[in-house]
């Protein structure tokens, strides 16, 4: 049964994936300006059979369902199409930047977890005592602070001031790390190299606290409130009738139950993430896919901007499949 | 004497009807200012955001400087506290010599330009088609609501950075990059509660009494309904302010020359090494008024609808 229930929501994912794919090529051709005259910049040193054959090329000069057939047809081929700057395809340079994203956005979920459980359990817990009014106070600047300042106060405060960490990017370059995967931490132990994993790590931590921290603080408000909610709930009365340790009845019965609103607001939050990290990436020069983005713009490469943004959306989506999916395991009640 | 039926098409009746209505709003709205004095962070926060409104509003009468004319001579001079500080440019200056302090005066007018009309459209639109859809159903409900979950699918900022990307800088082209999908939160909630309301006594009575169906809509499920709008738009406002600024941090918002806090704290950066407060000091203007706005929401929330739940 749950098979068939995880079967058909993955099922419903195939028209919202394509669904997004069109609205992604409907940006692009509804946009001002013609993508060729964009591709010629303003020089204007070329000659007009020239362009004529770019329309051709870029199937310009066909009507516009035309144009989003093949588009969908490419793209079902993992054809993203070609970068005008780089010469590149697109796919390409997004597979290349990719792992230095996800190992980011992984960070940033660490630290975001790491901060969001133990303040909205012990918040919970110990409801309006000093340590929940303060936790709560932190949690609610966490949510109106802008991130890309949030990022910019700690770099000037641990790698300008203090010089405890690095300023920018992802390794030092004397560390001489041998690339496996992309993943810099992952590669560092595979290749046992451990100049490498410090190196790593150490940049990893600022950019991870600068998506994470207001992460946190939305999760910890769901987690404290649903907490609150479960604490009062009767099978947390029985679990003491029954004379359970204070701790398993927290978190056996009190914290599992609660996961289950906080796993949703987590995969929410993933969007979040995604989002930030085109910010975080562009303050602490991270070379991963949301610099790119950024810069592709700047440099009007359109189809790498669309590739991406649709890269991004498709991240999103499955995640919150799977987000759905690790659901119905921890509510057995719930059949999706 | 024949007694007239009171009929509803009637027009007199009808302005009673809304004289009453009015009556109602005032003493709720009475009611709301006697609640907000029991929770003083509310009140604090909407006394905070009202002095955003008058120095944003009155930012050329308050300073005489021009935001975008700088002195060179006195390029990078600190905050007035700070040694080399001076009372002529109380925060500051940037590296072109420009006063800080009038340039978070003036960036405040975008902010809170862009923050109330963001909010104002998305719920006009998702007002106006949760309405639609909720009532009638069918195939108009069927089309907006598929779309709504489709521009879910896309991240809030990815979308409003790809949207930036092809419309180009701009005011208008940013206020339809961050309304283009923050519309589908207040359609969501207003198109579910007048689900539930359509099947009220009330709205029957209505229908029995020969009201047509747009003075249904409007004269009597919209008034309760106005109250979660009210709370969620006001909720939203800050996280658009903070789109914003993100956008403009990215160099995607508006045109450079036009002072906004997002782009003052990105100019910043080159400079972080010798002088912190220009990044710094815009940043801490945003966060204010997020925070004095998120208080006041959540306090109206607390006050309003208690049971409206935003993440």
């Amino acid at each position: 049964m749950r098979f068939v229930k995880i079967l058909e929501r993955i099922l419903i994912m195939i028209p919202i994936v394509l669904g997004v794919a069109i609205i992604v090529f409907l940006f692009m051709r509804l946009m001002p300006g013609d993508p060729v005259d964009i591709m010629m910049g303003q020089g204007g040193s070329v000659s007009l059979g020239e362009i004529e054959k770019l329309r051709e090329e870029f199937n310009l000069d066909k009507p516009l369902y035309v144009q989003l057939g093949i588009f969908l047809g490419d793209l079902l081929h993992g054809d993203l199409g070609n970068s005008y700057v780089q010469k590149r395809p697109v796919d390409e340079i997004i597979m290349g930047r990719l792992p230095a994203t996800i190992e980011l956005a992984i960070g940033g979920l660490i630290v975001s977890l790491l901060i969001a459980f133990p303040i909205g359990i012990i918040s919970a817990v110990k409801q309006n005592s000093w340590v929940d009014r303060i936790s709560m106070a932190g949690a609610f600047l966490g949510i109106s602070m802008p991130g890309f300042w949030f990022g910019i106060v700690l770099l000037l405060l641990f790698a300008v001031n203090l010089h405890w960490l690095p300023v920018q990017g992802r390794i030092d370059n004397s560390a001489a790390l041998q690339q496996v995967t992309g993943f810099y931490v992952l590669d560092s132990l595979i290749t046992g190299n451990r100049a490498a994993l410090g190196s790593s790590i150490k940049h990893l931590i600022l950019p991870s606290i600068t998506l994470g921290a207001p992460m946190a603080a939305v999760i910890a408000r769901v987690l404290r409130s649903s907490m609150l909610e479960t604490l009062r709930a009767d099978y947390v009365t029985l679990a003491r009738a029954k004379g359970a340790t204070e701790f398993n009845v927290v978190i056996k019965h009190a914290l599992r139950n609660a996961l289950i609103p906080t796993i949703t607001v987590v995969g929410l939050q993933v969007g979040v993430l995604l989002g930030g990290n085109m910010i975080v990436e562009t303050i602490f020069g991270w070379p991963g896919l949301g610099r790119t983005v950024v810069s592709a713009i700047f440099d009007r490469d359109f189809p790498l901007v669309q590739g991406s943004v649709m890269i991004y959306a498709f991240i999103f989506v499955v995640t919150n499949l799977i987000v759905d999916i690790v659901y119905t395991y921890l509510n057995p009640k719930i059949q999706m | 004497m024949e007694a007239t039926p009171l009929n509803n098409s009637d027009f007199s009746s009808r302005l009673i009807g809304w004289r009453i209505r009015l009556e109602l709003w005032r003493r709720n709205l009475i009611d709301l200012f006697v609640n907000l004095k029991k929770h003083p962070l509310a009140l604090v926060g909407g006394v905070v955001l009202l002095i955003y409104l008058i120095t944003s509003l009155l930012a050329p009468v308050i300073t005489k400087t021009d935001p975008n004319l700088g002195d060179l001579h006195v390029r990078l001079t600190p905050p007035v506290w700070q040694e080399g500080g001076s009372w002529d440019y109380p925060l500051g200056t940037d590296a072109q010599g420009r006063d800080i302090l009038t340039r978070i005066l003036f960036g405040g007018r975008v902010s809170l330009a862009i923050g109330f009309l963001s909010v104002g459209i998305s719920a006009l639109v998702g007002t106006i088609l949760g309405a639609l859809c909720g009532y009638y159903r069918g195939w108009l409900d069927n089309i907006v609501s598929r779309f709504a979950d489709l521009l879910l699918a896309f991240p809030y900022l990815v979308f409003a950075i790809g949207m930036m990307a092809f419309l180009g800088p701009g005011f208008g082209n940013l206020i339809v990059a961050l309304t283009f999908k923050s519309w589908v939160e207040f359609f969501r909630l207003v198109r579910g509660t007048m689900m539930s309301e359509k099947t009220q006594e009330y709205v029957e009575a209505a229908k029995v009494s020969g009201q047509n169906t747009f003075a249904i809509i409007v004269e009597e499920i919209f008034p309760n309904i106005f109250n979660s709008v009210f709370v969620l738009a006001t909720l939203r406002m800050g996280f658009l302010i903070i789109m914003e600024a993100s956008l403009s941090f990215l160099g995607l918002g508006l045109p450079a020359k036009i002072p906004a806090w997002g782009s003052m704290v990105a100019v910043g950066r080159d400079h972080l090494l010798v002088a912190w407060w220009i990044s710094t000091l815009p940043g801490i203007a945003i966060l204010i008024l997020v925070l004095a706005i998120n208080l006041f929401g959540e306090g109206l929330r607390d006050i309003l609808d208690p049971r409206l739940k935003v993440e």
